[in-house]
């Protein structure tokens, strides 16, 4: 692997100048044959396949609105040129956004359009060889799907749509990338990412009952394939063993206890997370969602609640009816997914949970609103509801909370830099520069308001920042999940943790509440 | 004479080419599905609250102006200049002239300098900023030079040298009757007709379909409402029966 060296933050965000073929060595690993063939595409690049990747493209443009009204509506008036981490981190042209689209515009324009057929040179267009083949596969694997050029193109043209599609094109002739293909495997025949089978599962779930009946003194139960539960818990595979997420993971238990409603993880739908949208791959897309059906029907659940991940968030809002639905059988009262943030905000503006924001004094926060949660989906009766549902989560958990910019927040957010099925150690370099915005952002607040966390509700901006927090000089421990925040808060009834407030500090807050 | 019917039926064919193609890029648009729920969120969740961001967009551009504040300025003032301008030359089409054409024609007059100012900016930007250079195709040059080239003509039509305005009247309601009259022949007047007839051919071929595309594309008009309503494309109601289908049998 190359050696790279880590930008420098700077006191703002700096619009690099264009530099070419800069990133163009970074690829991730190519896919094996038995991946590949899971997923229903040929094993290794095939002979025809640049009349494949045509006959597919074609295909595409007859299924998908968002391909050809993109491929067709850019006038190449650069609002997006700046708009993208991965060209702020790298200054790659290829990383503008609207270059990226090109690369597949181009090919487009020559294949599908009078002008590009007859006069290719004039508009750009090319031939589909190798080489252009092989700018693909690095350039659109430097894309994560976060939608921020969507968000300021004049017709909102989402560079993600065309990635997605670039993706499904060349897994399409036999070039699929490892890490999204075989986790899509993994997800499909074992029921996570991760790969954990249902026994693994189990033990780390009694060790987490164990640890916060030790911490807090109450059995909180973090069940398992518990038939007749209320809540079906679909949460991203990392919860179950990664750090920050786990804490996250104790957070959803203790605040379901309270609620008093019964609940139980799946071992079959044991990953809320769908690599299959970041193939482009409808298909493998629907048969990852199918199986959070299948669990919910098997296990007759009233209702489904997905944990804290971005892009999962994003296909369980947005897509999850259309792929697996109607969820007729389920209770018409909740909305089908709820977000865990939806459900603890209701708890607490009814007053149902007890927190004390003391037990998180010892941080300053910030929140990362993840690229997914806020440009491609919705917590709440209103739009906007993404972006104020977990803040007032935090801010009933903490006391010292500070936004970061407001151009780097809410739907202007910046992506982590690992989204997208890029969260892979061969993309390491891409990786640490495409997280130069957050990152600069961040040093904002910690320089301005001493911000020693930051909080996220998606698993992949967890374990990316873990790893590139440190390469900016930050420690890997500063990002932290939303629910570790309620589940230090929460003060469970009948807790040692009850016991301590109201026993040795009853006086001090019966005065409290008396001056409010 | 030669002239007259050389620009009638350039004219015949420039509308014909932009009148059939457009439609059937429209028509394309429309028939392909839009599968999955989409929109760039926050997003409104009635249709009420598209028509009013689609209208934002297209009237304000809202969306540019909140990413770039040069390409705002150059390009909001050019398309409102055309806009404007192109409404003031509906008195080349209507006889009497409708009232509200006649109240806008010192606005269009003006308007065109307001058009070729916004349109040097733009073609600045795509020449000095480094990012907007490398974006660039010849076409995207050659299609701000034949708007210019438009513009420019026009104007010094309007504030130089004056052509017989009164026989372009007649040429152009001639050609709605298929009755052809003499037009005017100076050369400034055959140079802006020639590009306004190049600008129509290439509309359906170029990126000015941009225009249909905006009001076409997923991320700006959708509903968000997927949790409350089931959004099902055709082709994805297929492969959901034939693989239902395949787990019967």
């Amino acid at each position: 692997m190359a050696d790279f060296e880590t930008p420098k933050l700077k006191d703002y965000i700096e619009i690099p100048k264009v530099q070419e073929g800069v990133m163009a060595h970074s690829r991730p690993f190519e896919s094996k044959e038995q991946f590949q063939v899971a997923l229903g595409y040929p094993g290794e690049l095939v002979d025809n396949w640049e009349e494949k990747a045509i006959e597919k493209m074609g295909d595409l443009l007859g299924k998908y609105r968002s391909f050809r009204v993109f491929l067709d509506s850019c006038v190449k008036c650069g609002a997006c040129t700046d708009k993208c981490h991965y060209y702020l981190g790298t200054s790659d042209a290829k990383n503008m956004p609207v270059a990226r689209q090109d690369l597949l515009r181009k090919v487009y324009r020559r294949y599908f359009t009078f002008a590009g057929k007859y006069f290719p040179k004039l508009v750009g267009a090319v031939d589909l060889t190798k080489e252009v083949l092989d700018e693909w596969y690095s350039y659109f694997h430097q894309c994560s799907q976060c939608r921020r050029c969507s968000v300021f193109c004049p017709y909102g043209i989402d560079t993600a749509e065309i990635s997605m599609a670039a993706r499904e094109i060349m897994d399409s002739v036999g070039l699929g990338q490892k890490y999204c293909n075989e986790i899509i495997m993994k997800a499909q025949t074992i029921g996570n990412n991760l790969g954990l089978p249902e026994p693994a599962l189990a033990d780390t779930l009694a060790d987490l009952e164990e640890e916060v009946e030790d911490d807090t003194g109450v059995p909180v139960k973090y069940p398992l394939d518990q038939k007749g539960a209320e809540i079906l818990m679909v949460t991203p595979s990392a919860d179950f063993f990664a750090e920050p997420h786990i804490d996250g993971l104790i957070g959803y238990g203790k605040v379901f206890h309270e609620a008093g409603v019964s609940w139980t993880l799946s071992s079959k739908a044991s990953e809320a997370a769908n690599f299959g949208m970041f193939i482009g791959s409808y298909e493998n897309m629907r048969k990852l969602a199918l199986r959070i059906r299948e669990a919910a029907l098997e296990l007759g659940v009233k209702r489904i609640v997905f944990g804290e991940c971005g892009h999962a968030w994003r296909v369980a809002y947005s897509f999850l009816n259309t792929l697996a639905g109607p969820f007729d059988f389920l209770d018409p009262r909740y909305p089908v997914p709820q977000h865990i943030c939806e459900f603890t905000w209701e708890l607490i503006k009814e007053g149902k949970l007890r927190l004390n924001k003391e037990e998180n004094d010892h941080m300053r926060l910030t929140f990362h609103d993840s690229c997914n949660v806020a440009r491609a989906s919705r917590m709440g009766d209103k739009p906007g509801g993404q972006f104020e549902i977990p803040r007032n989560i935090i801010k009933a958990t903490c006391n010292h909370y500070f936004d970061m910019p407001i151009d780097t927040i809410h739907d202007a957010t910046y992506c982590c830099g690992g989204g997208g099925g890029l969260l892979t150690d061969d993309l390491i370099e891409l990786r640490v520069k495409g997280a130069l915005p957050r990152m600069t952002a961040l040093k904002q607040v910690v320089d301005e308001h001493g911000v020693t966390n930051m909080a996220a509700i998606c698993a992949i901006c967890k374990s990316q920042f873990t790893k590139v927090l440190p390469y900016y000089d930050f420690g890997m421990d500063m990002i932290v999940s939303v629910h570790q925040l309620v589940s230090n808060a929460i003060v469970l009834k009948g807790s040692i943790q009850e016991k301590e407030l109201d026993g040795v500090e009853d006086e001090e807050e019966t005065a409290a509440e008396a001056t409010e | 004479m030669s002239f007259s019917v050389i620009y009638a039926l350039l004219f015949y064919f420039a509308t014909g080419l932009l009148v059939i193609g457009l439609g059937r890029k429209i028509v394309q648009y429309a028939k392909t599905p839009a599968p999955l729920k989409i929109p760039t969120t926050p997003a409104p969740t009635t249709k009420a609250g598209v028509v009013l961001r689609m209208a934002k967009e297209v009237v304000f551009f809202y969306s540019l102006f909140r990413s770039n504040k040069w390409i705002w300025v150059f390009g909001w003032m050019f398309h409102m200049a055309l806009f404007l301008v192109l409404a003031r030359h509906l008195r080349y089409f209507t006889e009497p002239v409708w009232w509200w054409v006649d109240l806008i024609q010192p606005f269009g007059k003006y308007a065109a300098l307001a058009m070729i100012a916004g349109l040097l900016g733009l073609w600045a930007r795509r020449i000095v900023v480094d990012r907007v250079r490398y974006i660039s195709a010849p076409s995207d040059h050659l299609m701000l030079a034949l708007l210019l080239g438009i513009g420019i003509s026009g104007t010094l039509m309007s504030f130089v040298t004056h052509t017989d305005i009164v026989a372009v009247k007649a040429f152009f309601l001639g050609l709605m009757r298929f009755d052809i009259q003499p037009l005017p022949s100076d050369p400034i007047l055959l140079i802006h007709l020639g590009l306004v007839a190049v600008l129509m051919i290439v509309f359906p071929f170029s990126k000015l379909l941009h225009v249909p595309g905006v009001f076409f594309s997923p991320t700006r008009n959708q509903v968000d409402n997927p949790r409350e309503q089931r959004h099902l494309a055709p082709w994805a109601a297929e492969l959901e029966a034939g693989s239902q289908q395949n787990t019967n049998s």
